[in-house]
């Protein structure tokens, strides 16, 4: 046996790290056994953070990859291990976060005969995945990862999922790594087509009442300074989707506010007054279209989108320029005149001073006794520093901390959009608390969402990532139970809840814990829970059957947006 | 509605196919025939599939092909792009056959490409309507087993798959 032949598991460890993935998630197991034992021999190289469940692994690593834009990595066992990955993969395709996890799969021989802790997540796992595949010998395990990565990071962003028998992880093998650089199948560029950006440019300069919209593929594609350029010289007014929060700054005098069915009031009403929708990496949710038969039909669609299945599929595009908008933003800044829209702007500054009397204020300056939601974001707002990371589960909590969170950054925004995973925030907070000690990272919660993996905080205790957890505390489902209200009568069928005392669950870990229940607290320890050095859970009780505001109801346009 | 033709240009990869249909089964839609063989590429294969559609649906279809990871490429046409074939296999039993059998298989252009003691089995090739004029026939003699294959088609248009792997 030549020198250079290394233990398959090493192979993986060394092929992770030759990605410069510095960090794991991930949890043991029978299958996965042999790499965990390579990955004590690698600790100085790659650090490996024990979760309490798979699930939170993943979850983790979905954060990490959000704030860092780099690979998020995860590792977990055959069976039920890798079974409780699926979830966190359908939130990672759906939101185009980048991941590679590696499960354990029982040895070759054995596949397809029900061993113990086998289970076929090649198959189950493949609608999740961008890509994913099985490994069954040793020297198929660096092509693979090298791919995976590859594959993960580039174009738009996916998850991977490379499923690694335990005999490969075992059997010798040359350690040799070659990083992948792309392959004939996948191309990862699509050259701009000059003559779409001609017609786009000239709908832009004649167009009377144009209207931008961004998402994550402002953020994905490194785009932010472009689409300022371009806002800058068009004097366009421009509105975010959820999960392109941040990639322009709140400030910026073109920004107009927020997409979608809890949205802002004027970004969804103008959307059908605009003559020109230029759409920069969105993908035309139905959260954010609402009826799309009644969605921006007077207006001529130009769509700058990199995955070309986007294009044509929930909104006709007059112009597609299918392919990175930090080159066709670039091109369009070039090319368009410089403008104002200042009679155009207006309109959106009118309405908003509409929704800020008849929604913002109740929200933010309440003067019932019961504290809102929105008083607690607004009052992290005035502590919290400009790249502080907000992260969300689902539900009231998330459409709120959405609306009045003040995002300055890109980056900053760590949600679960498209799949709306209860029980994504606790795990995707200490995964980008990881990423960064030194970053302000504010994990706002529910006590639903909480609940599905609570058990996170130890790895919160034992990494002491200083994650600000703000539980905001209804005792219900809240969003379940406003629709119950809305739609369903008020029979709150199963949405109340019977909660435990969770300042002492946060204690029991080891975590400083609050409870505020009197709007007199709230300032002070929202100051103390940031400038406390380590972890900090904040209860807040808020009141018990508030309702988000605005809302587009479901099978509604965009422009039957109610204030209330 | 209309008769696609589907053509995917792929890796030949385990799951391949896999991955494609579900493309289909995600959103309800029944293919209507699957074909799949290597191409005339080592490595290279390629897989027709036949669904009846809309148009925007066949576009969406394509689209969602295209981006699996190891296809190649993917593209539809109408039946008026392609030039296609199937085959057909009927297994009549012998104690049926009469003199009638010889005009059938003249009239069709079928052949008889086995005979055993208990059955004869014919053959023809040809587009679906065809051979399934010949199965209503035959089922006039006792028809034992009938099996069709897929569409195997190749496009008008002038385009190579060197052209896509370039």
């Amino acid at each position: 046996m030549k020198d250079s032949m290394i233990r398959g598991a090493d192979i993986v460890v060394r092929s992770i790290i030759a990605e410069n993935a510095n960090i794991i998630f991930g949890y043991p197991g029978g299958a996965i056994m042999p790499v965990y034992d390579a990955l004590y021999d690698y600790h100085d190289q790659v650090r490996h953070v024990l979760t309490r469940h798979e699930q939170g692994a993943i979850h983790a690593a979905q954060g990490y990859a959000r704030v860092s834009g780099k690979v998020g990595v995860c590792i977990a066992t055959s069976g039920p291990g890798a079974t409780n990955l699926i979830t966190g993969l359908a939130d990672a395709q759906i939101d185009s976060t980048p991941l590679v996890c590696i499960t354990g799969q029982v040895a070759a021989h054995l596949l397809g005969t029900d061993a113990f802790q086998e289970t076929d997540v090649v198959g189950i796992s493949m609608p999740g995945t961008k890509w994913n595949i099985q490994v069954r010998r040793v020297e198929d395990i660096a092509p693979a990862i090298a791919k995976g990565f590859y594959i993960a990071r580039s174009g738009r962003p996916g998850p991977v999922l490379i499923d690694i028998t335990k005999n490969a992880q075992v059997d010798f093998g040359e350690w040799n790594y070659t990083p992948c650089l792309g392959f004939r199948s996948y191309k990862t560029h699509t050259p701009i087509e000059v003559s779409q950006i001609k017609q786009a440019v000239e709908l832009i300069n004649s167009a009377k009442r144009p209207y931008l919209l961004f998402g994550q593929g402002v953020v994905l594609g490194k785009a932010e300074a472009e689409l300022k350029f371009f806002l800058d010289k068009s004097g366009i007014p421009a509105a975010c989707t959820l999960l392109g929060s941040g990639a322009l700054s709140q400030d910026h005098p073109n920004f107009v506010g927020k997409l979608g069915m809890h949205g802002n009031y004027a970004p969804n009403l103008l959307t059908n007054q605009c003559d020109v929708l230029i759409a920069v990496g969105m993908r035309f949710d139905d959260r954010v279209t609402g009826d799309l038969k009644r969605y921006a039909k007077q207006a001529k669609v130009i769509h700058l989108e990199l995955d070309k299945a986007e294009v044509n599929k929930n909104v006709k595009a007059e112009v597609a320029v299918i392919g990175d908008c930090k080159e066709s933003l670039s091109m369009l800044t070039e090319a368009i005149q410089e403008k104002k829209h200042d009679s155009w702007m207006g309109k959106f500054r009118e309405l908003e001073q509409e929704e800020k009397a008849a929604v913002m204020q109740h929200d933010i300056t309440p003067t019932k006794s019961g504290l809102t939601m929105g008083e607690v974001i607004h009052q992290i707002n005035q502590y919290k520093a400009d790249d502080a990371v907000l992260v969300t589960d689902v539900g009231q909590h998330q459409m709120i901390a959405w609306r009045y969170f003040n995002y300055k950054k890109s980056r900053t925004q760590v949600t679960s959009g498209g799949l709306g995973t209860m029980g994504f925030a606790l795990p995707a907070a200490l995964g980008a608390q990881l990423h960064d000690y030194s970053r302000q990272v504010i994990c706002v919660v529910g006590d639903g969402g909480i609940q599905m993996t609570i058990q996170e905080l130890g790895t919160i205790m034992q990494t002491k990532a200083p994650v600000k957890i703000v539980l905001l505390n209804n005792n219900f489902l809240g969003m379940v139970r406003q629709w119950q209200q809305m739609f369903f009568d008020r029979r709150y069928s199963f949405t109340e809840l019977d909660n435990p005392d969770f300042i002492k669950i946060a204690e029991a870990y080891n975590i400083r814990a609050q409870k505020v229940t009197e709007r007199t607290d709230l300032k002070e320890a929202i100051e103390d829970m940031l400038i406390h050095d380590g972890p900090f859970f904040l209860e807040v009780v808020v009141e018990k059957e508030d309702n988000v505001f605005p809302m587009i109801a479901t099978g509604c346009s965009v422009e039957e947006v109610r204030l209330s | 509605m209309k008769r696609y033709t589907i053509f995917v240009i792929t890796e030949n990869f385990i799951g391949i196919l896999n991955r494609i249909t579900i493309i289909f089964t995600r959103r309800g839609i029944n293919i209507d025939a699957l074909t799949a063989s290597e191409s005339r590429i080592p490595g290279i294969h390629r897989v027709t599939i036949e669904v009846t559609v809309n148009e925007d649906t066949v576009i969406q279809l394509v689209n969602q092909i295209e981006k699996i990871i190891d296809v190649i490429k993917a593209f539809y046409h109408e039946d008026e792009g392609v030039v296609y074939q199937e085959i057909a296999l009927y297994k009549i039993p012998v104690s049926k056959l009469d003199g009638g059998l010889e005009k059938v298989i003249r009239q069709h252009n079928a052949k008889i490409i086995a005979a055993e003691p208990d059955f004869v089995v014919l053959e023809l090739t040809g587009h679906k309507e065809q051979t399934q004029e010949l199965l209503e026939i035959l089922k006039g003699y006792g028809l034992l087993e009938f099996a069709r294959s897929g569409r195997v088609a190749v496009a008008k248009r002038m385009l190579t798959i060197e052209s896509f792997i370039k």
